[in-house]
């Protein structure tokens, strides 16, 4: 019985006040979907980060007979020279950090070159003797990458030490800025969906004002009176918030999987679970907001 | 019943009380006029009772309940004792008359069932029993304010307060509403009655509490509009309101 007149309250009041309705649910809806995004965003960098943590190593150059660079004065490095490296990284301070050493020979790193630069025009002048002799260090924790380098840097015949990380901080600041971008516009937005939600409750609440004024006459409990307003600016919201978790997976589906996915096979990205992942925050963020919103604009009409 | 306890109640921004120190006990079952000029305090003193407002100095007590310690969460409760009257009926002028009674008990979580037996019985008394499709707008405004005491006394209230009940109503139409309201106060409800019309005061000869700048003038058991023990300098508008507008027992309202 109280149960059905409140939904018919409701019903009620979302056809009188439609079009108010409609703003509050294109607006929870683009404010969520960049809430969204930015989680999107975060959830992408992390898996970046992971990716190339896991691979991203410090790379040690040797000297080559046209280097000047570092330690380095024209001469190739020595056997002797490399082999002082090598048993530095072997030596009990940094034999801890590291996961794993790989020494390539010129040949092996122009080989490597060439899989990288095919398609560069002077790839072809490049021969195996420009290419540094290379210590490829994976360490544990790859912050640690600068003890290495003070540790190896100043031995004879380093050319340099470089944390492969470091080409890597562009990227995650371009995407950091977006994330944040997207989050600066999603609480711009998210303002204005609680403002207009307050207003539409406001409305909806003035148009039945005679019948308000009768139910706190007859003594019509607070909880009641206030539950169709609630209810009516969540299911704005709610129908809101589904729209904006469609866009998002279908964001992640056609965009993320269907054109980037295709277009950079050895980039990692975010996959359909991160997706659903993000719907029931979306959900929940905008029931919450809506039920606070549409609570605190009613209660002026309850006060006793 | 109803007891007030030197209750004051200040207006912001108003430096003369709309009521000041008001002491008096009503009791159980009693028909009470409250008369005065507009602006005297009685519409203050229906209010206070209701808890539509605070007083600012006092303690009132109604039916056994200080209302000062009723928290706001427990007042929606407390007014279901009390049944509400309105010079300007405040009916929804969207809801048929049935309905319009039927509201104020579905809004009070009352069943289908008492629903269905209580709205006719109440209509029935009220002498609506064949209008119950109608919409406020097709009635009279007799017949609108007889919808409003069947609302305002479905849920058989110990209190009716009734704010100028007959102010918009013609004399022979205020005189059937006065003779419902007599019948519902007969049945053991204490009617409170704020109103301007001397006629249906002096008919009545019921208990008159006067109230004068927020003062109580005059408490008298049988009185009349204007007090017959002191006497009163003859006004012309006094004189014409004292004259025999009769309440002529029960006279049928013309519809509109």
């Amino acid at each position: 019985m109280r149960f059905g007149l409140i939904m018919s309250e409701v019903g009620n009041g979302l056809r009188r006040n439609i079009s108010m309705v409609i703003s509050v649910v294109l607006v929870t809806f683009i404010s969520l979907t960049f809430v969204g995004a930015a989680i999107l965003l975060q959830f992408q960098i992390g898996q970046m980060k992971g990716f190339w943590n896991d691979r991203a190593q410090v790379s040690v150059y040797m000297c080559t007979d046209s280097s000047t660079a570092g330690q380095c004065k024209l001469v190739e490095a020595t056997k002797s020279q490399k082999a002082d490296v090598e048993s530095q990284l072997k030596s009990p301070a940094l034999a801890g950090l590291i996961k794993s050493v790989t020494f390539e020979n010129h040949d092996q790193v122009y080989k490597n070159y060439k899989t990288y630069f095919k398609d560069t025009t002077g790839a072809d002048f490049i021969t195996p003797a420009f290419l540094s002799e290379t210590f490829s260090i994976n360490l544990k924790d790859p912050s640690k990458a600068d003890v290495i380098r003070e540790s190896v840097a100043s031995l004879a015949g380093v050319e340099q030490v470089v944390d492969q990380r470091k080409y890597l901080d562009p990227i995650f600041a371009a995407l950091n800025a977006a994330s944040l971008t997207a989050v600066s516009i999603a609480v711009l937005m998210l303002v204005a969906a609680v403002l207009l939600i307050a207003t539409t409750i406001r409305l909806s609440a003035f148009s039945r004002r005679r019948e308000l004024g009768i139910m706190r006459l007859v003594g019509a409990s607070n909880r009641f009176i206030q539950t169709p307003f609630i209810l009516e600016g969540v299911i704005a919201a709610l129908i809101g918030s589904v729209l904006a978790s469609l866009a998002v997976v279908s964001i992640v589906r056609f965009f993320v999987q269907g054109y980037l996915g295709t277009q950079s096979l050895d980039t990692p990205f975010i996959g359909m679970s991160d997706a659903y992942l993000v719907v029931p925050i979306l959900l929940v963020v905008g029931a919450v907001l809506a039920a606070g919103s549409a609570s605190f604009a009613i209660s002026r009409y309850l006060k006793v | 019943m109803i007891r007030f306890d030197q209750v004051s109640k200040l207006y912001k921004g108003n430096a003369r009380p709309a009521l000041n120190a008001v002491t008096l006990e009503i009791l159980r079952g009693e028909f009470v006029f409250l008369v005065g000029a507009s602006g005297s305090g009685k519409s203050s003193f229906l209010r206070l009772v209701l808890k539509e407002e605070n007083p600012s100095n006092g303690q009132i007590h109604v039916l056994g309940q200080n209302l000062a310690q009723l928290t706001s969460r427990k007042v929606p409760y407390f007014r279901r004792n009390l049944g509400v009257v309105f010079q300007d009926f405040r009916l929804l002028p969207q809801k048929n008359v049935f309905d319009n009674v039927a509201f104020s008990l579905q809004v009070i979580g009352k069943s289908k069932g008492f629903i269905q037996e209580a709205v006719p019985d109440v209509l029935k008394m009220v002498g609506l029993a064949g209008k119950t499709n109608r919409l406020p707008h097709e009635l009279s405004g007799g017949e609108q304010q007889r919808v409003a005491i069947a609302r305002a006394i479905v849920n058989k209230p110990a209190i009716l307060l009734a704010d100028e009940p007959t102010g918009n109503l013609d004399p022979s139409t205020s005189a059937g509403i006065m003779t419902l309201l007599e019948r519902i106060s007969q049945s053991g409800t204490t009617v409170i009655m704020a109103t301007h019309d001397a006629g249906i005061v002096d008919q009545m000869q019921r208990r008159v509490i006067e109230l004068v700048s927020g003062q109580i003038v005059r408490d008298e058991r049988q009185g009349g509009y204007q007090t017959q023990t002191i006497p009163v300098q003859g006004f012309g508008p006094a004189s014409v309101s004292r004259s025999n507008l009769g309440i002529a027992g029960h006279a049928e309202e013309v519809s509109r």
